[in-house]
């Protein structure tokens, strides 16, 4: 029975099971408070659906929240119990190699047409664990269910004519609220630790100086760890996409929210947001496709050149140039929207002071308009460049793998990002330094990103609160 | 003050000729600025023009392929030779259909001496899995064993590249008769031209097609004389010397009809050996070549062979996927807008979690597949590269998204329905789902649509959590390992044959289209329900 | 085009040597506006003095910020608007598409509801017209330009140590006088202030209405009031505005003492509006 249980799919079943005494709870509820009405609902504090959903509430509440620990540690605890119950010789292997082998334990144990491998140890041990893991099941599964019986007496003990169901009901649904948005915190939260809890572990085996300074990335043979290149190459990218993006989606605002009628507007708007739907990674095949070779064959051409000494460019098939043009393009719109609504913030009575001077359109956008638009313009530019740097698909595709810091843009280079697909993409085990180094490239990702996010939103708020 | 007579005598500078001169000037200024804005929105516009054009001419070729259609003599020695008629047996015997094709194609088309090298380059014409239809068919009726059927198999790649007018540049050239012939197709031959025009018009085309940046890189001619393929060595006036390649082994007579396939690159430099282009075209010729619209890239599962490679696989795990980040996004990004506009007392924890959903929207999503690498597959220990993680992880992703949206179609709700809800003594809770939800609704799924849409096309997460695994079988749960579109156009893409890239190209346009399709009802939501007040 | 530029700049000059008695500065000819489908205005027909104050009176949306913004073609910056009729200064017709907007208002100069500062310097500020029409050559004139305006508009003593502070930190009522003293410096003909005193408090208002006073001896000053005190108090003549409407228009004195029409002696004597 416990190896049954350790192979079944409980969490469809559980689901199923807390639905049923939901509705049971519920419908116990409604009657009871019906009861106590005698008939006359209305003497009632609440109605007695408002009764039917505290009773259901208090029934599935504990059990969930024990399913959801369960969910969250049961299997730490199992491993845990199970390692402890491993010969000494093997526990002897250290944390590592012992992970590694429970690991191993645990896959062929929950595969259900599992065979006897021949290993008696081997075997033994897989049995044991499918017997720990329907324990644990089990366990959880009582829990939960003694927890809704207390819960569901509990509820019904409380219902009475002045009980205040439907308050009680609503600071539940309002706690569920509250749940959910803080989501957002739990995920920012789970995103810092796990980074920086693996950024840790990196720093413990490798220098930090010389993550940030080194100028040596060897990542994938586990030699040298010298960001530098990364680095350098994030940046040359982003820059090159910024080259591209910002005078085009700059002017793009600027003439939409200034020059053009509203039927044009209302045309080529939607075109530009087009270009921020469409996946990175068509763009990746794109500036891969098309665009490289393109960038490959002038570079070849410019070689060729009389004046210019042999091998000047690089030429490289995939190449920052190749990467930044077209991560440049899928930028645009994100520049030009921003920007758009920066400048439609700022007030038609400053444009009309223009005017009434005698001032042209192009005067007043860029002595009037522009310079109070600027903060907001900035900070677009800011949230711009925060996505260049993040950007990982049309980099993985067409900026190539080589760490290696020139100002050769036809060159390949590689980003931070690119480093991280590579680090973490195939067969990954969480302990060594090639694998966590790429978390502490996230990290460095994160902390960059996040520094240009906030200035932009702090800047676009501020901006907004002068014009409101 | 001054004296009235000196009043506004002071404008003579707009009437000099200099100051009409200055107003020219900045009418050209405004005029150049002008250009700028529109030069700006042309290249935008061109560059998303270059963009759907490219990837539409690429996989253009994709949608359509080339088949055999050939007569197969079902053979039980081949196809059951135990004599069974298990139909599970016969499906998995492969090999042994396989063995029966390359036969018999063998027969057709190789002399009886013919070595292993020349049966490699016959059998390289169609994929070794192009038979595992004919298999399951054989399968599905064992009274077909025996008899002769009419099956379509697939050509393969390269072929099929060449057949599309890849591999490499070519002429075809009318070169009129045969005037006189002599040798054997085993020496080699010697035909001569009815005219001499034609032999110039022949090293015409040969020189148009040589490249002259590349030494010693010839163009060569395959010549067909009545139905023989014959690769022209050398030339000598009207004389042509051939070695034979493939069809009848007989001497063309006198006035047979002559045609030659002048190539850019030798044998030696394509994918394609001259004498399967030629057998191609003999097949051609006898109408066994077709051209069909390619089912299998819409019906079949990932394969290494870019001809039998569909995105079956990948849409349904792409749809599984996206049931997961629904389930996650859509209810958690409502309630907790619901919770921020309606219900969140003004502290600092609300400014917090407010700064928090605004960042979190713009914090790269690579980062997100770190997250779900570190937390759901080390920490909690769920599988690599299943729908449940992607899905989880793509939530997360586009939660902020759905939460933005919300607010902004819940603070579009005029507060007066609110108050008139609470006037008619709801509480807060019921004024907010019963009245201000429901008119929000439409706002709330355009943006969760959006959202969707965006983690449709997501990638970069993906990757980290071991979706890009090689996924050869259809999904059947969110628990079992799959790929999804987005990252099967990043493995194919990656793809070393040529193939691969209309391959490419056509998996894009399937992801297009989901993403098409979502935004237009996006959109009409909007246009159905949108209202203002 | 050229061509007719010309003709205007010179009628100019010819129409200044007349300047004995009250000479019409502006000559309005059967105007209407339209927003879209939506007359604003209806044919309104109105001659307005040079060196004397016009106020425009009427209640919310009888169009007199409308028409007071036909007068330098700020019509054309609303995408809907559609102006026909002609206005005549100095006898030449400046709805005339040829006529270019840029160089009428370096000559008829406005002064907006709310005080709207360019985020620039308060010298910047002032610079900015005589900057761009090119009216100083060289930084020692622009100095001067800066002062006279400044002084003209009674702002000079508050804010010469500041020169360089931001516009946007001037009070409320400096603001407008900033803005007064930035329509100023472009020398211009016509001044239209649109309710300039609206957001202004008592105190700041008086000294604007002095302001008014003061400018009245070089410009012709044409402004829009919610106030009928402030009409009576800085204008020369009124002209009452009502639905887009023109009601009724004369000398200030008069139709404050004697409307001829009923509906503005409802609207001095506060029965309606």
């Amino acid at each position: 029975m416990l190896e049954t249980f350790g192979h079944l799919p409980v969490a469809w079943l559980l689901f199923a099971v807390l639905a049923a005494a939901a509705f049971m709870a519920f419908y116990v509820g409604r009657t009871q408070a019906v009861g106590i009405a005698r008939g006359y609902t209305s003497q009632l504090n609440s109605q007695p659906n408002y009764h039917g959903y505290f009773v259901a509430m208090a029934t599935i509440a504990p059990a969930a929240i024990i399913l959801f620990l369960y969910m969250l540690f049961g299997e730490s605890l199992v491993r845990a119990q199970f390692a402890s119950e491993l010969p000494e010789r093997i526990r002897a292997l250290g944390d590592l190699e012992l992970g590694q082998y429970i690991d191993r334990i645990s896959e062929h144990a929950t595969r259900r047409d599992a065979t006897a491998t021949g290993n008696a140890l081997f075997d033994a041990a897989s049995d044991r664990y499918t017997n720990l893991v329907g324990l644990s099941r089990i366990a959880a599964i009582l829990l939960a269910v003694l927890a809704a019986a207390g819960g569901f007496f509990f509820g019904r003990s409380r219902l009475s004519g002045d009980f205040r169901a439907r308050a009680r009901v609503e600071d539940g649904i309002k706690f569920l609220l509250f749940l959910c948005a803080a989501i957002a915190i739990l995920t920012t939260i789970g995103i810092v630790a796990s980074l920086l809890f693996e950024a840790l572990r990196f720093f413990s085996r490798v220098n930090v100086f010389s993550f940030l300074f080194g100028t040596e990335w060897n990542a994938q043979t586990g030699a040298d760890f010298g960001a530098i290149p990364l680095f350098f190459g994030t940046f040359l990218i982003a820059f090159l996409a910024m080259l591209v993006a910002a005078p085009i989606g700059l002017f793009s605002a600027i003439y939409l929210s200034e020059y053009a009628s509203p039927r044009v507007r209302s045309i080529v708007k939607p075109i530009l947001e087009l270009l921020a739907g469409i996946p990175t990674v068509v763009y990746g095949f794109f500036a891969l496709q098309f665009v490289a070779p393109i960038v490959r064959s002038s570079a070849t051409w410019i070689n060729g050149l009389p004046f210019i000494p042999d091998g000047f460019l690089a030429a490289q098939p995939t190449s920052a140039l190749a990467a930044g043009l077209v991560m440049g393009i899928m930028i645009i719109p994100f520049v030009s929207s921003l920007s758009d609504d920066v400048i439609n913030a700022v007030p038609q009575t400053l444009r009309d002071g223009a005017y009434a001077m005698g001032a042209t359109k192009s005067e007043t956008v860029k002595q009037v308009v522009m310079p109070a638009a600027l903060p907001g313009v900035i900070a677009a530019l800011l949230l711009a460049v925060s996505r260049a740097i993040g950007e990982t698909m049309i980099v993985v595709m067409a900026a190539g793998q080589r760490a290696q810091i020139t100002p050769d843009p036809t060159a390949d280079l590689t980003t931070i990002t690119v480093q991280i697909v590579a680090l973490l993409t195939g067969d990954t085990e969480f302990d060594s330094a090639k694998t966590l180094s790429a978390f502490a490239l996230g990290f460095v990702l994160f902390i960059v990103t996040l520094i240009f996010n906030l200035i932009a939103l702090r800047v676009v708020k501020k901006y907004r609160e002068k014009y409101e | 003050m001054s004296s009235p007579t000196e009043g506004p005598a002071n404008t003579g500078s707009f009437v000099t000729e200099e100051a009409l001169q200055r107003l020219k000037k900045r009418h050209a200024a405004e005029a150049r600025f002008k250009l700028y804005g529109q030069l700006a929105i042309g290249i935008a516009i061109v560059a998303l023009v270059a963009l759907l054009v490219s990837i539409f001419g690429q996989a253009s070729s994709a949608f359509s392929r080339h088949v055999l259609s050939y007569d197969l003599n079902i053979e039980a020695s081949y196809v059951d030779p135990e004599g069974t008629r298990d139909p599970d047996a016969i499906a998995r015997n492969v090999s042994g259909f396989n063995l029966m094709l390359q036969d018999q194609l063998a027969d057709e088309f190789l002399a009886d001496d013919a070595d292993r090298n020349d049966q490699r380059e016959l059998y390289g014409v169609f994929t070794r899995l192009a038979v595992l239809p004919i298999a399951r068919a054989t399968a599905d009726a064992p009274e077909t064993i025996g008899s002769e059927q009419i099956f379509n198999v697939a050509l393969a790649d390269d072929i099929d590249l060449f057949l599309k007018g890849g591999v490499s540049a070519r002429k075809s050239v009318e070169i009129g008769t045969v005037a006189a012939g002599e040798g054997s197709t085993e020496d080699g031959v010697t035909l001569t031209l009815a005219s001499q025009d034609d032999a110039e018009k022949l090293s015409a085309a040969l020189t148009e097609l040589t490249r002259t940046d590349v030494d010693d890189a010839p163009a060569v001619a395959l010549i067909k004389a009545g139905n023989t393929w014959y690769r022209m060595e050398s030339s000598e006036g009207r004389n042509l010397s051939l070695t034979y390649l493939a069809g009848p082994r007989v001497l063309p007579a006198e006035g047979a009809e002559m045609e030659a396939l002048v190539l850019a690159q030798s044998q030696e430099n394509r994918t394609v050996t001259d004498r399967q282009i030629a057998w191609t075209k003999i097949l051609q010729t006898q109408g066994r070549v077709k051209s069909v619209l390619n089912t299998s890239l819409f019906t079949n599962s990932d394969s290494t062979y870019p001809e039998l490679a569909g995105t079956a696989a990948a849409i349904i795990g792409s749809l599984l996927t996206m049931l997961v980040t629904a389930l996650l996004a859509i209810p958690v990004g409502i309630f907790a807008a619901v919770y921020l506009e309606e219900f969140a007392p003004k502290n600092r924890l609300t400014a917090l979690i407010e700064v928090n959903i605004n960042n979190l929207a713009a914090v790269p999503s690579i980062v997100f597949g770190l997250l779900g690498a570190a937390v759901f597959i080390n920490f909690m220990g769920l599988p690599r590269s299943v729908p449940l993680v992607g899905g989880l992880v793509l939530g997360l992703l586009v939660l902020p998204t759905v939460i933005i949206a919300s607010r902004a179609a819940l603070t579009a709700v005029p507060p007066s329905i609110r108050t008139a809800a609470l006037g008619v003594g709801a509480s807060k809770t019921q004024s907010v789902f019963h009245h201000v939800l429901p008119l929000a609704a439409p706002g709330i799924m355009t943006g969760a649509i959006i959202g969707m849409a965006r983690a449709l096309g997501e990638t970069a997460p993906l990757l980290l959590i071991g979706m890009v695994a090689f996924v050869a079988e259809v999904p059947d749960g969110p628990m079992d390992e799959s790929t999804v579109l987005p990252v099967l156009i990043y493995k194919w893409s990656t793809g070393a044959e040529r193939a691969w890239e209309p391959q490419t190209a056509a998996a894009i346009i399937v992801l297009l289209v989901f993403l098409v399709l979502m935004n237009l009802i996006a959109i009409i939501l909007r246009r159905r329900f949108e209202r203002r007040w | 085009m050229d061509g007719n530029m010309e003709h205007f700049t010179q009628t100019k000059s010819s129409a200044r040597a007349d300047t004995a008695s009250a000479p019409i500065k502006v000559d309005c000819q059967n105007i209407d506006v339209y927003y879209g489908d939506k007359r604003a205005i209806e044919d309104i027909s109105l001659e307005i003095e040079d060196r004397s104050v016009t106020a425009f009176i009427g209640p919310s949306g009888c169009g007199k910020s409308t028409f007071l913004r036909c007068m330098n073609r700020m019509n054309d910056t609303i995408e809907s608007a559609k102006v026909t009729g002609k206005i005549f200064m100095d006898g030449a017709n400046i709805n005339d598409p040829a006529i270019d907007p840029v160089l009428l208002r370096s000559r008829v100069g406005m002064v907006f509801q709310k005080p709207n500062p360019f985020p620039k310097s308060i010298y910047d500020n002032i610079a900015y017209g005589p900057r761009i029409h090119g009216l100083a050559s060289g930084k020692a004139e622009m100095d001067e330009v800066v002062e006279n305006s400044l002084r003209k508009a009674g702002l000079w003593e508050e804010v010469k140590d500041r020169l360089q502070a931001p516009g946007t930190g001037l009070s409320g009522g400096q603001q407008q006088r900033l803005c007064i003293a930035r329509a100023i410096a472009v020398s211009p003909e016509v001044i239209l202030m649109d309710e300039p005193c609206s957001a202004l408090d008592p105190i700041a208002t008086a000294k604007i209405e002095e302001l008014i006073d003061e400018l009245r001896e070089r410009y012709c000053i044409v402004i829009v009031t919610h106030s009928m005190q402030q009409a009576a108090r800085v204008s020369q003549k009124t002209a009452f505005f009502h639905l887009g409407k023109l009601i009724e228009y004369g000398d200030t004195e008069r139709i404050f003492t004697n409307p001829e029409h009923g509906r503005t002696q409802d609207y001095i004597t506060g029965r309606f509006g």
